[in-house]
This record gives C-alpha cells, sequence and structure tokens, in this order.
C-alpha cells in the first residue's frame, strides 16, 4: 500500500492514514479540537469474577488465552522496568505458542531488552510496534522491515490515545512489583521495586482485559493499590518480573564532563537571571546527566538564597530526594524513579507523590501539570533556527529514541534546552530538524556550550536577562559557528518516499513522519 | 587515561615502507580517526571509510583525503579511515603524519584554510591566573577548552605524548593552532625537553602561538636556544606579534639558577614549577601541605620578581578536590604567586575565584588608585594617603588589583565615579 501524504500545519509532509486508518494531520499548537466521548470498556459483572478475590490463573498463557487472544488483537505492556523487563518477551512467546498472529503491540515503550522480538516480528506474531523503537528494534523499523508503519507519542499522547479510543487495548499486561490475588498492585514493594505504576494507569482503566504479572505475591489487601484490582481480569505469579539491576540503578551518576557542567550552570543561572528562581516555585529535570547537574547548580543557588519549591516534578532520583529531605521543595510529583532511593522515598514519605500521565501530561483533559511548572530542562537531538527540536531520530535519519513526557513538558511556562551546539562532529543546532517533534513555538530557550539562545517570542526573557552577563546570540549564530567547526553544512540522509514511523503531537494529530532510509 | 593505542600506530621508518597508520579508532575514542595507508604499483586510490558522520560530512571526508594524496602525489594506494567523528583538522593532520610516516624525508606540509582571527599579540604582564594544560595528541579536549574561559591554554607535546607519538602530536597541535579558537585565551604551546623541543618549534612557531613553554630547564643557555631558534624561525616565515617564553622549574639545578634563566632573554615573561619532577629530584614525597617545597617556590618566586617577571604555581592534580583546589590557590596567592596551572576545566573557575582580591584589598587599591589619579592631576610627583607616602610599586600593585576585581566582576568599569567616603 502507497502512503499519501498531506502538508500539515508545521510545513511537514506526512500519511493521510496510519496502518489503514485516516489521521488527522497537526492543526498547530492547541487548534485541534477533539469531538465526541471517550472511549469506555465493556461493562464487567462481579458475577464472572470468583467472589473470594482469587484470580490468580496458572500462567501467563492461560491468561492470554482465557482474556480471548486472537489475531490482529493489540497488547500493551509498560516500561516501569525500563531495559530489565522480561515479561514482554514472554507474552509474544506465548502468543507465537498459542499460533497468534498479527498483533500490535503497544508498549509505553521499548528498549534493547526487547530485541529478541525481532523473531515474532518476523514470523508475523507482532505486525507493527506502536511505542518508541530504539536500538535494534529502531534499526529494524529504520530499515524498513517492519511490516506495519510504527507509530510514536508522547506519555500524555499514549494516554490520550488510548482514552480517545484512537488505539483499542484488547489485553493490557501490567507487570507488578507486588500484588494480591485480587489484582491490585504497586512498584514500591518487592524484589522488582520500580517506584510507580503510573504508565499503565489508561490501560487499567480502558483496556477490555487486564491481566496482572507479578513476582511477589502478598495476600489482600496490597497497598497502596496503585493499580487497582477492580480493573484486573487475572494474576499470574512468576519466578522473576524483572532485573533489578537494570530497572533501577543503585545510584545516579551526575555528569563529569566538563562541557556538560558548563551548560548546567549556565542553565541555573540563566534560570535564576530570568527571575525563575523564587520562592514557592516548580521545576522538572529528568535523570540525564546534565539535567541531573542542573538540578545540583540550582539547589546549590536554592540553599544559598534561602529559597524553597513548592513542588518538583521527577523522574526522581537520589538527588531529588535528598532536596526533598533537606526542606527545599515541598513534593516531589513523581512520574518514574530513576534509583533505590527514588524507590524508597516514594513508599515512605508522603510527600513523594506517585503520579501518572493522567494527571501530568493528558493534553485531551481539564488542564494537566505539565504547563503549571515554571521552568523544564529538556534534551533534543537536534534544534533548528526556528526552535523546532527532535528527540526521535538521529542527524542520519534512524529511529533513535521514544519521545517519554518530551513533548508534553514543553507547555511549561519556561522550556530549556541544554545541549552541546555539535557531538563530536554532529551538528545538534542546524537549519532544519530532521524530524520534528516539538514545535518552535513551545520552546523558550536553547543553552549550548557557545552561547544562549532566546525563542524572540520570549521578549520577557529577553529583556530579563538583557544584563545578566551570560552570552546570549542569536540562534542563528550558534548554527553559524557550528557549521563552520563541524566542517561545512552537513549534508541530509537520504530517504525513500515510505513512511516507517507517524509522530504524533499530544493531541493526536500527526506532527511529523519517519521515512525509511535509502 | 583509558585509551588504549589502536593498532600499532607506529611507523616503519625505514625507507621504502608501504605501510603506514596514525591517529585512533576504538570504543572510547572520540574526535579522532585511525588513518592506515597502503601503497601499491597500480590500481590506483581505494579508499575505506567508516565513519559515525558518514550520512553528513561523508563526501567532505572522502574529498580530504583524495585531495590529500594528491597533494603528496599518492597516486596508488590503499587507504582505510575510521572516523569517531574527527573534525578536518584532525583528519588533516592524521593523514599528514601517516605520509609523513611512509616518508621521513617529507618536508610539504598539508595546511587547510586557517581561520581567521584566530593570531594576535598579547602583552608581556597580561593576566596569567589560570593556564589549561590541553594533551597535544587529543584532540576531543581542545575543540570545547575556549569556553571554559582560561587565561591560556597550553597545547602540551611533552609529557602527556608518549614517545612514539610525538611526530603525530606536533602536527595535531599546529592544525589545533589553525584552526581552533580558544575565545580570548593566550595561545601557549609547551614544547618537549631540548634538543627534540627545537625541532617542534620549526612546525609550531609559524603559527604565531603567544607563548612557549619550556620544560626542565636547569640553564640560562636553554632558554637561550630556544630564544635563538624562534628568532630565526620568526625571521624566515615573516611572524612579527612577540612570543613570549616561560621557563618551567622542575629540579634542584633549575630552582639554583631560577634567576639566571629569568633574565636569559628579554622574551621571558614568567616563571612555573614542576614539582612532581622536582620533590623526586631531592628525594621527598610530595605532599599536599608542600612543605618539602616551600622553599623552592619561595626562591623561583623570588628569582622572578627580581628579573621582573610572572611567578606561576604547579597544577593541584586531584580533579575532585575543588575545597583542596581553592585552598591551594589561595595559599599561592599568599606567597605571591600569579597563577596556577590547570589539568581540568573545572578547575578554573575555582582558581579565579582564589585569586580575586578580598574585599578589603579592593577597598585599599581604590584609594590608592583615587590617591595616585589625584597626584597625577595635582603635577605631584609623590603619590600620598593621608600623611603616609606611597611607593610606586604599591601604587603598581593597587592598579592590578584593581584590575584583577574588574576581571573577577567584583568591582564595575564605572567605579571611580561611585561616591565614596574618605
Amino acid at each position: 500500500m502507497k502512503d499519501e501524504f498531506v502538508r500539515n500545519a508545521a510545513g511537514r509532509d506526512v500519511v493521510t492514514a496510519i496502518n489503514g486508518t485516516p489521521a488527522v494531520p497537526y492543526m498547530g499548537v492547541g487548534n485541534y479540537h477533539p469531538e465526541g466521548r471517550k472511549t469506555a470498556p465493556p461493562v464487567p459483572t462481579c458475577a464472572d469474577y470468583p467472589a473470594d478475590g482469587n484470580k490468580i490463573v496458572a500462567d501467563l498463557k492461560t491468561a492470554l488465552e482465557k482474556a480471548g487472544l486472537r489475531d490482529g488483537m493489540t497488547i500493551s505492556t509498560h516500561h516501569h522496568f525500563r531495559n530489565g523487563d522480561l515479561v514482554a518477551n514472554r507474552i509474544f512467546d506465548a502468543a507465537a505458542e498459542l499460533g497468534v498472529k498479527d498483533l500490535r503491540w503497544f508498549p509505553s515503550a521499548a528498549f534493547p531488552c526487547h530485541e529478541p522480538l525481532i523473531r515474532h516480528l518476523d514470523s508475523g506474531v507482532i505486525h507493527h510496534i506502536e511505542g518508541s523503537m530504539n536500538g535494534p528494534l529502531g534499526d529494524y523499523a529504520s530499515a524498513g522491515k517492519m511490516r506495519g508503519m510504527g507509530v510514536l507519542r508522547s506519555h500524555g499522547g499514549r494516554y490520550q490515545a488510548i482514552q480517545d479510543g484512537e488505539v483499542h487495548v484488547d489485553i493490557a499486561v501490567i507487570a507488578a512489583p507486588t500484588s494480591d490475588p485480587f489484582g491490585n498492585c504497586n512498584g514500591v514493594n518487592g524484589p522488582s521495586a520500580c517506584g510507580g505504576l503510573g504508565f499503565a494507569l489508561a490501560d487499567s482503566q480502558y483496556a477490555d482485559r487486564v491481566i496482572v504479572v507479578t513476582d511477589n505475591l502478598v495476600p489482600f489487601p496490597c497497598v497502596p493499590w496503585q493499580i487497582m484490582g477492580n480493573h484486573v481480569d487475572s494474576v499470574v505469579v512468576v519466578d522473576k518480573i524483572g532485573d533489578p539491576e537494570k530497572i533501577v540503578s543503585g545510584t545516579t551518576n551526575i555528569t563529569k564532563s566538563p562541557d556538560r557542567l558548563l551548560i548546567a550552570e549556565r542553565t541555573a543561572r540563566f534560570v535564576e537571571a530570568a527571575g525563575i528562581l523564587r520562592d514557592g516555585f516548580s521545576f522538572q529535570a529528568g535523570a540525564g546527566g546534565t539535567a541531573l547537574s542542573f538540578a545540583l547548580f540550582l539547589r546549590d543557588m536554592m540553599r544559598a538564597k534561602n529559597i524553597t519549591a513548592r513542588f518538583v516534578r521527577g523522574g526522581s532520583t537520589q538527588y531529588l530526594v535528598d532536596m526533598l529531605d533537606e526542606g527545599l521543595t515541598d513534593y516531589i510529583l513523581d512520574g518514574q524513579t530513576f534509583d533505590l532511593a527514588g524507590v524508597r522515598s516514594m513508599r515512605d514519605n508522603p510527600r513523594h507523590i506517585h503520579t501518572n500521565p493522567f494527571v501530568s501530561y493528558n493534553y485531551h483533559n481539564k488542564g494537566n501539570i505539565a504547563s503549571m511548572l515554571d521552568v523544564v530542562v529538556l534534551g533534543a537531538t537536534e534544534v533548528d533556527v526556528h526552535f523546532n527540536a527532535n528527540v526521535v531520530t538521529h542527524s542520519d535519519g534512524r529511529l533513535l529514541h521514544g519521545i517519554g513526557g518530551w513533548q508534553n513538558c514543553l507547555f511549561s511556562k519556561c522550556t530549556i534546552l541544554p545541549i552541546p551546539s555539535f557531538r563530536d562532529r554532529i551538528p545538534v543546532i542546524v537549519d532544519e530538524v530532521t524530524t520534528l517533534c516539538g514545535p518552535g513555538e513551545l520552546i523558550d530557550v536553547v543553552v549550548t556550550e557557545r552561547g544562549i539562545a532566546i525563542n524572540p517570542l520570549r521578549q520577557d526573557l529577553i529583556d530579563r536577562t538583557k544584563h545578566s552577563g551570560l552570552p546570549i546570540r542569536p540562534i542563528e549564530a550558534l548554527k553559524e559557528e557550528t557549521e563552520s567547526i563541524c566542517g561545512g553544512v552537513p549534508e541530509k540522509p537520504r530517504f525513500r518516499d515510505n513512511a516507517i514511523a507517524a509522530i504524533k503531537w499530544v493531541d493526536g494529530t500527526v506532527i511529523d513522519i519517519v521515512r525509511q532510509l535509502l | 587515561m583509558g585509551l588504549s593505542m589502536n593498532n600499532n600506530a607506529q611507523a616503519l621508518h625505514h625507507a621504502g615502507a608501504v605501510h603506514a597508520e596514525a591517529g585512533r579508532s576504538g570504543k572510547n575514542v572520540r574526535s579522532d580517526c585511525l588513518v592506515a595507508i597502503t601503497l601499491r604499483e597500480s590500481g590506483g586510490i581505494d579508499l575505506q571509510l567508516k565513519s559515525k558522520v558518514e550520512v553528513l560530512y561523508g563526501r567532505s571526508i572522502r574529498a580530504l583525503t583524495t585531495d590529500m594524496l594528491s597533494f603528496y602525489d599518492i597516486d596508488h594506494a590503499s587507504v582505510s579511515i575510521e572516523d569517531s567523528g574527527a573534525l578536518p583538522y584532525t583528519i588533516a593532520a592524521r593523514l599528514e603524519t601517516a605520509v609523513r610516516r611512509l616518508r621521513p624525508e617529507e618536508t610539504r606540509c598539508f595546511l587547510l584554510p586557517e581561520r581567521e582571527g584566530l593570531r594576535g599579540a598579547t602583552p608581556r604582564d597580561r593576566f596569567r591566573r589560570s593556564r589549561l594544560y590541553l594533551p597535544g595528541n587529543d584532540p576531543k579536549l581542545a575543540i570545547n577548552a575556549g569556553v571554559h574561559a582560561p587565561d591560556g591554554i597550553i597545547l602540551d607535546l611533552e609529557d602527556s605524548v608518549a614517545p612514539t607519538e610525538k611526530d603525530a602530536a606536533r602536527l595535531l597541535v599546529r592544525n589545533t593552532l589553525r584552526e581552533v579558537d580558544f575565545g580570548g585565551a593566550e595561545r601557549m604551546v609547551r614544547i618537549n625537553q631540548l634538543p627534540l623541543g627545537l625541532a617542534d618549534l620549526e612546525v609550531i612557531i609559524p603559527q604565531e602561538p603567544n607563548l612557549i613553554l619550556i620544560p626542565k630547564v636547569e640553564s640560562a643557555a636553554q632558554v637561550v636556544a630556544v630564544d635563538d631558534r624562534i628568532e630565526s624561525l620568526r625571521t624566515s616565515f615573516g611572524v612579527d606579534t612577540p612570543i613570549h617564553l616561560m621557563p618551567i622549574i622542575e629540579s634542584a639545578k633549575g630552582a639554583m639558577f631560577a634567576y639566571e634563566i629569568a633574565t636569559a632573554t628579554t622574551t621571558v615573561v614568567a616563571l612555573a614549577i614542576g614539582l612532581e619532577d622536582y620533590t623526586a629530584d631531592i628525594g621527598a614525597e610530595r605532599t599536599l601541605e608542600g612543605k618539602e617545597s616551600l622553599w623552592m617556590r619561595g626562591a623561583v618566586l623570588n628569582a622572578a620578581r627580581a628579573a621582573g617577571v610572572q611567578a606561576i604555581d604547579t597544577v593541584f592534580s586531584d580533579v575532585n578536590d575543588m575545597d583542596g583546589l581553592l585552598a591551594s590557590v589561595r595559599e599561592a596567592k599568599a606567597l605571591g604567586f600569579d597563577g596556577k596551572g590547570c589539568i581540568h576545566p573545572r578547575q578554573i573557575a575555582v582558581v579565579h575565584a582564589g585569586f580575586a582580591p578580598e574585599e578589603t584589598e579592593i577597598e585599599k587599591a581604590k584609594k590608592i588608585v583615587r590617591a595616585f589619579d589625584e597626584a597625577q592631576r595635582q603635577g605631584l610627583g609623590v603619590v600620598s594617603l593621608g600623611s603616609k607616602m606611597i611607593d610606586p610599586p604599591v601604587v603598581k600593585r593597587a592598579l592590578r588589583t584593581i584590575d584583577l576585581a574588574l576581571r573577577s566582576g567584583l568591582l564595575t568599569e564605572g567605579w571611580k565615579e561611585e561616591t565614596h567616603e574618605g
């Protein structure tokens, strides 16, 4: 089937249909207004479930059979165990044993540990993946080997897609570090503890069938019940659901790179100069090396100026937990936990709040946390002179990683990308991004080692930092310097006509596509 | 440094060699490349390129390679390049090194166009609080060194470069001087010990570095030898910017002749100290406290001051101990030193903070400078503050303190216009 294209509001030619279903082209920030009602799962009855609350079945295969698995269905999983997940591969092994074909895998993110699934893509058990694809799966898709078109969504966009009925989940499989036989479960206890289970919330609410897989069964009640057993059809107990080493690291390390430290420090100084650093402010910084270092520089400034944040959004780590314990922030609102200190804090500290994409990110909602943040720092593989940014592909056009919460976070009051202007010889500041993930109007500041560029739309930030002594420069000047260092304007990757993946905007419209490499 | 030399980068230095390599590749190598050239009788050029920037700059790398081979009249060869994102000047340096390893008699330099605005004179007595050492054969660290804003950047050809890589480092440093913008930092090169260091000068001086560091100096004659060679190269290459010298004293003997060394030529602007070698030389352990080197530091400082040149303290080697570094800088400042060596970019800001004048020093300096201005205005030969006469060296020091305060952001340019008491 040949793809047909239409030019969207960002000037990108995008597909008119994804795997046979018509798709809405991106219309600009806030311009697409959804109609209709949210989707709903079938109405269940207690009569069909054991009155004693024991929903345990023998194994995953039995649970899938019981859930009515058949050809063409959608199975969802979640990335709470990141690269340590042992469950997704087993699901599709079981599906293969059952002789099922053409499944859509709908993970909240895929990791290199899912490389074995290539076998099931080749054999036809899995038709295509809708979720982040990186490493071996990214290369597989980039080479055009996946039969269906991939779809990449933000965490908020994934919730939106399920809620709006854009993706109908037939069977959700929730890997839970602790569960009771009823299916109440959480991620804070057990040998595979990972923190929260927020990414599975939408699936638990909207999927036709929900299976909980755990390696730590406790008698009812399992508290806290981050996922309510009332949504759950069956519970499977296995030896091991994840590799704890790869789920959370024992410690999170800040960067040692002097260039990244410089960028992180400058970012913190910018935040101070822009007047954002004041009592009761809020910020979000992920667990990447530069973002973590930024948080530490900010912490030092907060201490020095005796400033307390009202809340900090994580990706929580030891460092954020220390800030909470020290009283530098009233709350951590945590979407995913990156180290053991974060897991313990979420379990033990009532001010360390477990959040999910519904409260944090979902755009088809009556507001969300992302837009209330005073400042957020994010990464990017490329930013262009219009402040458009790319996070999903390498500069050479290969799928690199998922969107995560990145698109959702762009709605903060001040979005800063602390990034190098080039990596080795790969320009990061470019004339036009290879793949558009975030529209420039939402990206306020780019902080590089060679200067800080402020989006001309943010005259307020320009005015407030004018006399800061910070090296503020036009983004075009940064781009030219980058090109002059890297050896001229880089060539563009060359693609075939067909799309291998669609990039969704937070409202479900198509903001860009990724084409197959030539 | 945990980086492995890939393959056998050594040259086959005998006449008629047909294979040579230069540069590095491997998992931990960044911004460098490994070039291998094998000459053959016929078949033209066969170029195998493996690059992480193939899509973005593959064509440009191939064009550069073809240009260089043609420049060196190499018509038949198989050439392989394993590239970890090297910038063009690095690729060119590695290719040229490989060619020179094939042909030890080769004297032609392949020079890419030089970036504009890199050359320029620096004053004898400019600030040299921090100077960042960069290993001369590792391109990765040089590219962004300038953004950390040290007073000086030292491209090192000596201790950080393996004996087998001296030829490669020399060409890479030459190309670095032509291409990399170090911002406002003074461009310095540490040459090798003589006589190898004199050969370094042949390649380096035409690029007009601001300053040459001479390692392990023990006599005035060594400084004169370097100065003579620089003078003759300046003449042959038409270099008219001054090239300063900074001898490094790193031995008991060097310390004894510090004054002679400092006054050997008029081009010496500073004496620096190297304590690793010195402590070994006197048979002492190097300690954090540094009692064992206190005499030597005092002797070198005194010699420098007597000769009217700057005195630069040694490096602080624990890059993770910023508190220790600050204490060490404050101590150096208290002893009278003008600067400190840096081995990590994060040390620079700490060094600058350590050399920044104290509030009381600034206030005192302001009063002296105002009194000096007043004396000038009245045409008085003598500067006085209250009933006290102020000697010219004190005025000079006060002016320097003010300059330092301005650089450290502790004072703004218009400070004289501010109202003041007394």
